[in-house]
């Protein structure tokens, strides 16, 4: 199977890496070869944090090139806009329609642009938006946005169901199961 | 079984599979979690030291103690480990000695993008250099082999993009492996000047042997595909350069990154039209290549700044480039920030106030520098808050009441605390600020020796700041909880004022401690709130300006209140 490329991309604290680190594990089981590239560290810290997950046959770049990804998860509005070029033709974005406004908004100096959804689509792309925070709120926590949406991206990928229960079992904490199993069967 | 590991949790799985006994290390993205994960087995022996060189030391005895020992840091670490380094290529090892270090291309978060791999040519030791997890696992455990085959500390070297990303790796088990009887031997383990002549030609002949074993090691490798193009390539470059050509070319695969090996070169060389090294920061494999008279292209086409990918190999060898979206509005740039509630917030802003010079130094905290706070006027390395400031108010007095360093208490024992020595013994009239998080932070929370926890989480000595302070010479040391406005500015003033050195430690755990139980969220009475924006100058995340007034998000605050003082109309409190 040739390389497929997913973005997952967010602001640093919303728990881009428990997404990543749950498809991972689940495209493991599904007997292919899976890098996944992390962002750790200063830009953790409320900045806009990307991380690429690459599977197929044999995988050789851990990084996803601009054109190249084939889905990209947003968990917030302006990030899906920010890396739209990495989109290729025909690609799928999965977005949180959450707005959180970066630090230039917060201190005036620009807007939060709108219509932003709008753009995205008539540039060409398939745009799928859910409101995780909703979902996720009624999951039980805020929290489980990632898990959320990682299930509404799920129906464009070929892993049973099942599997990616399994997954969640086996990488989230005892005390979190339930409610990301929860998480993520609401938007799948 | 194959597991999908982190390439920084991959070298600790060889560490662990390797039989290693003892490490010792100081945080530093993006080399970190190679410790944590180490930290994890419990046959091994692992530490958080105060600073790299500690470490590096603590590591060398582990070793001449005839065990198998590891200590990690990334690129600007080494720098303080390098003191140690040189001399124990000189003394070699007893039983194997490793260092990982791992650079930042891209400079996703660090000060400088140098390559560590000048350190192995510098220091006349060997360094390995993995493309994937399942390397960093193997390349672990053979540079136990060698540092014990040929008597020297091996370098492991990483990048940002091979230590984080993951990929999988068959798990074996762990081969224990017997202390090595200890033998006093001063000639070899003293380097006297007398013992150390002798030495230095042994060392040269080691790199000659090791230059030899790279001639047919098999983690060297020739993959021959198409013979238009030849790429000679090591670590993140051979990820990329084989993801963007495929079998269109030819590669030399280099495990072994120093010493380089020359016959195997000129042999590549010879089955290739087109030779390229395809290396991210500096020219090294490049510039072997042509001393040892081998024509190649490089530099003249690849970037010695920044990361690479393999785009950047498409566009210099195919000029190819893929097509892509965007969307017409501008995009408002999202640069990390403090965190809603960060203690360090209050401390800056009222610096900002005041007017003074600060001299930041590196953690968290130096995101003070950045909008709306603006707050740092310098930033050097770890430690230099405190000594930098020393120079500048013996360089031009008029500073002494208007300058202040800030420091973390983590970086302040990495060598902060050698600076304020300098302060307290050549007397200068500083004002050293401790930000005392009570934890390391930016590097993701690791316990420090003033938290009074062990990397295992268990209880250990804390070490008490402020005693620490007077006992180096610092008559005034005060401390403030930096949530209280009010009294950090007077506190500040009055420490300024002062005609003697002085610390003022703002304590107050990170938030993001799971430990700290947040206050419960503020919010914003309209009627009261006359949209000054007083309240955006601190850049708290929480707080934007919505319809003309000010709106704090519920899900970020944690009540810190330091927006409640902010504000003159008294419109931010609690739940109405």
């Amino acid at each position: 199977m040739s390389v497929t490329s997913v973005l997952i991309v967010g602001v640093g604290g919303q728990g881009t890496l428990l997404a990543s680190k749950l498809l991972g594990n689940a495209l493991v089981t599904q007997g292919l070869d899976v890098k996944v590239s992390e962002v750790h560290g200063m830009s953790q810290r409320g900045g806009s944090v990307i991380t690429y997950v690459r599977y197929g046959d044999k995988v050789h770049s851990p990084i996803v090139d601009e054109g190249e990804a084939d889905f990209i998860l947003s968990f917030e509005q302006l990030e899906a806009a920010r890396y739209l070029p990495y989109l290729k033709k025909g690609g799928v974005i999965v977005t949180n329609t959450q707005q959180i406004d970066p630090m230039p908004v917060i201190t005036g100096a620009m807007e939060y642009p709108q219509g932003l959804a709008k753009e995205i689509e008539a540039k060409g792309a398939t745009l799928i938006s859910i409101d995780a925070l909703k979902l996720a709120e009624e999951a039980g926590s805020s929290k489980a946005v990632n898990v959320v949406l990682l299930g509404a991206m799920a129906k464009y990928l070929d892993i049973p169901k099942e599997v990616w229960l399994q997954t969640i079992r086996e990488n989230v904490p005892a005390r979190f199961v339930e409610l990301n199993l929860k998480a993520f069967t609401l938007a799948g | 079984m194959k597991k999908l590991l982190l390439g920084n949790e991959a070298v600790a799985r060889g560490l662990y599979e390797a039989g290693v006994h003892v490490v010792s290390s100081y945080p530093g993205t993006p080399s970190t979690e190679i410790t944590e994960y180490a930290a994890e087995y419990n046959e091994i022996y692992t530490e958080w030291a105060p600073n790299e060189k500690v470490a590096a030391e603590a590591a060398f005895g582990a070793s001449q103690a005839g065990g198998r020992s590891f200590c990690g840091m990334k690129h600007v670490g080494l720098n303080v480990a390098a003191d140690p380094l040189f001399t124990a290529s000189y003394i070699g090892v007893t039983g194997g000695f490793v260092i990982g270090v791992a650079d930042d291309p891209g400079m996703h978060s660090s000060q400088n993008e140098q390559d560590s791999r000048h350190y192995a040519i510098a220091s006349k030791m060997p360094m390995l250099e993995p493309s994937d997890s399942a390397e960093c696992k193997e390349f672990t455990k053979l540079a136990y082999e060698l540092s014990e085959q040929f008597d020297t500390p091996v370098y492991l070297r990483l990048v940002t993009r091979i230590a984080h990303s993951r990929s999988l790796v068959e798990i074996n088990e762990r081969q224990e492996v017997a202390l090595k009887k200890y033998e006093k031997n001063q000639a070899k383990n003293i380097m006297l000047p007398a013992f150390a002549r002798q030495k230095h030609p042994i060392v040269e002949q080691r790199t000659l042997d090791l230059q030899e074993y790279a001639e047919s090691s098999a983690i060297n490798r020739v993959e021959l595909g198409g013979t238009g193009i030849g790429i000679i390539c090591a670590g993140s470059a051979y990820c990329y350069a084989k993801e963007a050509l495929g079998e269109e070319a030819s590669y030399l695969k280099l495990g072994m990154v120093y010493p380089l090996p020359v016959k195997l070169i000129k042999d590549f060389a010879a089955k290739v039209e087109k030779l390229y090294v395809i290396e991210e920061l500096d020219p090294i494999i490049e510039n072997h290549c042509r001393q040892i008279g081998v024509e190649v292209i490089g530099k003249e086409l690849f970037p010695l700044c920044g990361e690479f990918t393999q785009a950047t190999v498409k566009a210099a060898i195919l000029g190819q480039k893929e097509e892509s979206l965007s969307v017409e509005a501008q995009i408002p740039p999202r640069p990390p920030a403090l965190c809603s509630g960060c203690p360090h917030r209050g401390v800056f802003y009222i610096l900002k106030k005041l007017g003074v010079f600060v001299s930041g130094d590196i953690g968290c905290y130096t995101l003070g520098a950045a909008a709306p706070l603006f707050a740092i006027d310098t930033n050097l390395c770890m430690g230099s808050s405190i000594s930098a400031l020393h120079g500048v108010n013996k360089a031009n007095p008029e500073f002494q009441d208007k300058a202040v360093a800030v420091i973390g208490d983590s970086t302040f024992l990495h060598t902060g605390i050698n600076s304020l020595i300098n302060v307290a013994y050549n007397r200068s009239n500083s004002v050293s600020i401790i930000l005392d998080n009570s934890i390391t932070g930016m590097t993701g929370h690791q316990q420090n020796p003033a938290t009074g926890y062990n990397i295992k989480g268990e209880p250990a000595n804390a070490i008490c700041l402020e005693d620490l302070c007077r006992s180096v010479g610092i008559n005034s040391v005060v401390v403030v909880d930096p949530y209280n406005l009010e009294e950090l500015e007077r506190v500040l003033k009055e420490e300024l004022a002062k005609d003697e050195p002085s610390v003022i430690i703002t304590r107050r755990p990170c938030v993001l401690l799971k430990y700290v139980k947040p206050n419960p969220p503020l919010y914003v009475n309209k009627e009261k709130c006359k949209s000054c924006k007083a309240c955006m100058r601190i850049g708290c995340p929480a707080i934007s300006f919505k319809g003309g007034k000010a709106e704090i998000d519920r899900t970020l605050c944690v009540g810190c209140g330091v927006c409640v003082a902010m504000c003159k109309f008294d419109s931010i409190g609690g739940e109405a």
